[in-house]
């Protein structure tokens, strides 16, 4: 059931059903108790909306939300929110992305407020890359809060109606909130501890880093789960396809952050065809993930390979013959055929 | 300086006791404070603050103090001031993902947090930074601050 019987003509918000802060597809998929697949959208270098629906395209029948990436890896690109706004007009089902170093909490807040009203249900805080890391290191970086003080932040707007100044808002964003975990980056300890106290912020779902340690994986949970916090959140494990062993050790040695293991890099060297190997090498983590406890999906990365992202999908077999929703799939059900 | 604070996070247990003492002694002074006048004090002690924190944790003077509970390390040295923990960008090993030869400062905190007995506080949401507070002393806010509660309850308790 990827289609609901209540769903509106496409852009239009979900009825919010009880127990539900959003009127969103992705929160009603994870509340049902199905397995989820997200995955990543890369604002084009662009102002044309064609562009933005050409690579939501690519994702079509095979997940059920869509991040849009604020300016990632602390390059420029198109503004999530304007992507999440494009996105909703047509019925997809955008994570809107927000990191702190581009604003301060006025821009925010009011970036927060302006996605809800373009239909955006979910939001993911994050406190966002260096600027060292892009095409502007000399820019400005600002972090006036922190992925914590931002998932609060949204929160109190959800939750209390008002800004962090205490003014009242008339309404409020009914928004599912997300934050980062990296179960594989150091101080490993502390990490279970980090997510306990995004979800005392006001995490409902996590995006995990890239995983390609899954003993690692299994530690966090087993920590996290001696913690008491499976039960309050959604994980979902971030995974994606590495295109060689070459690229394997450059992304380990030039995205900090990202955790790749000597066998992982072995493997692909060996490969005869090192690009397939890596698709099945995410394909198999996708499918041993989804045994785990407390994993509720799977955050699909597909960087330079989104074309990728459905066949993926569909030979892991953990979306268990669900089809979530498309736009061409909304059509079949308006036109009165089988959904 | 960055041996310096290196040493304060190694010794965060220690500083903990010696910060306890001076918190505790200055807010038993608090009558005395106030008869001064904590206004005409800020500038001096804001100095002195900014002299011996400077030293020992490259302080920032951000207002805000957080150092108890963030294992006797700064996190205004954060290169994204970051003030609940470390980003997702940690390098293998514990170090900095914007300043690679520097480790990671929350890193450093959890380490100094294991030692402190209230270290168990790194785990609390910290709030946004007030960011008009800059230049400031914390010493003196938090101790007119629990100067200020301690009058009023015995206000409360003589009214009874």
């Amino acid at each position: 059931m990827s289609v609901f019987a209540d769903e509106p003509h496409p852009g239009l918000p979900l009825p919010i059903l009880p127990g539900h802060v959003s009127a969103g597809r992705f929160e009603r998929v994870l509340r049902a108790g199905h397995f989820a697949v997200t995955t990543e959208l890369a604002p084009p270098d662009s102002a044309d909306p064609e562009e933005v629906y050409a690579r939501a395209r690519l994702f079509d029948g095979a997940v059920d939300a869509i991040n849009a990436t604020d300016g990632s890896g602390a390059n420029c690109h198109m503004s999530s929110v304007a992507v999440c706004a494009l996105l909703t007009r047509i019925g997809y089902s955008p994570v809107l992305q927000i990191s702190c170093r581009d604003r301060n909490r006025i821009a925010i807040q009011g970036e927060i407020l302006g996605g809800a009203a373009m239909g955006v249900c979910n939001l993911l805080c994050l406190s966002g890359d260096g600027v060292q890391a892009g095409d502007h290191p000399q820019a400005k970086p600002v972090f006036d809060l922190d992925s914590t003080t931002l998932l609060a932040t949204a929160k109190r707007l959800r939750d209390e109606a008002r800004f962090e100044s205490g003014r009242p808002l008339t309404s409020p964003p009914r928004l599912f909130l997300g934050g980062a975990a990296n179960p594989f980056a150091d101080p490993l300890d502390w990490q279970p501890w980090r997510l306990a106290q995004k979800i005392a912020a006001g995490a409902q779902f996590i995006q995990t880093q890239y995983c390609y340690d899954v003993p690692r994986l299994k530690t966090f949970l087993t920590r996290a789960e001696d913690l008491g916090l499976l039960e309050k959140v959604f994980i979902l494990v971030g995974v994606g396809p590495l295109a060689s062993a070459k690229s394997a050790e450059w992304i380990r040695k030039a995205v900090p952050g990202v955790h790749i293991p000597d066998a992982i890099i072995r493997r692909l060297a060996g490969a005869e065809k090192p690009k397939a190997e890596g698709r099945k090498l995410c394909v198999e983590i996708m499918q041993e993930v989804a045994t785990l406890k407390g994993v509720h999906g799977v955050h699909l990365m597909a960087y330079k390979q989104e074309d990728a992202v459905v066949d993926m999908v569909a030979s892991s077999g953990v979306l268990k013959g669900r089809t979530p929703w498309s736009p061409a799939r909304s059509q079949t059900l308006i036109e009165g055929t089988s959904p | 300086m960055y041996a310096l604070r290196l040493w304060s996070t190694r010794n965060a247990r220690l500083l903990e006791r010696v910060y306890d003492a001076f918190e505790s002694a200055l807010v038993a002074s608090h009558p005395v404070l106030k008869a001064i006048g904590y206004q005409r004090l800020e500038k001096p002690v804001a100095a002195v603050e900014k002299l011996v924190k400077g030293a020992l944790f490259d302080c920032q003077m951000c207002g805000a103090c957080a150092l108890s509970r963030t294992g006797m390390t700064c996190p205004m040295n954060c290169p994204k001031q970051l003030r609940n923990g470390p980003c997702g960008g940690v390098r293998d090993g514990g170090f900095c993902e914007v300043k690679p030869d520097m480790r990671c400062v929350w890193a450093e905190a959890y380490q100094g947090s294991l030692q402190m007995a209230k270290g168990t506080a790194i785990r609390d949401p910290g709030e946004p930074v007030d960011r008009r507070l800059q230049g400031s002393s914390s010493w003196l806010r938090v101790v007119k601050q629990r100067g200020d509660a301690k009058d009023s309850a015995a206000q409360g308790e003589s009214a009874k």
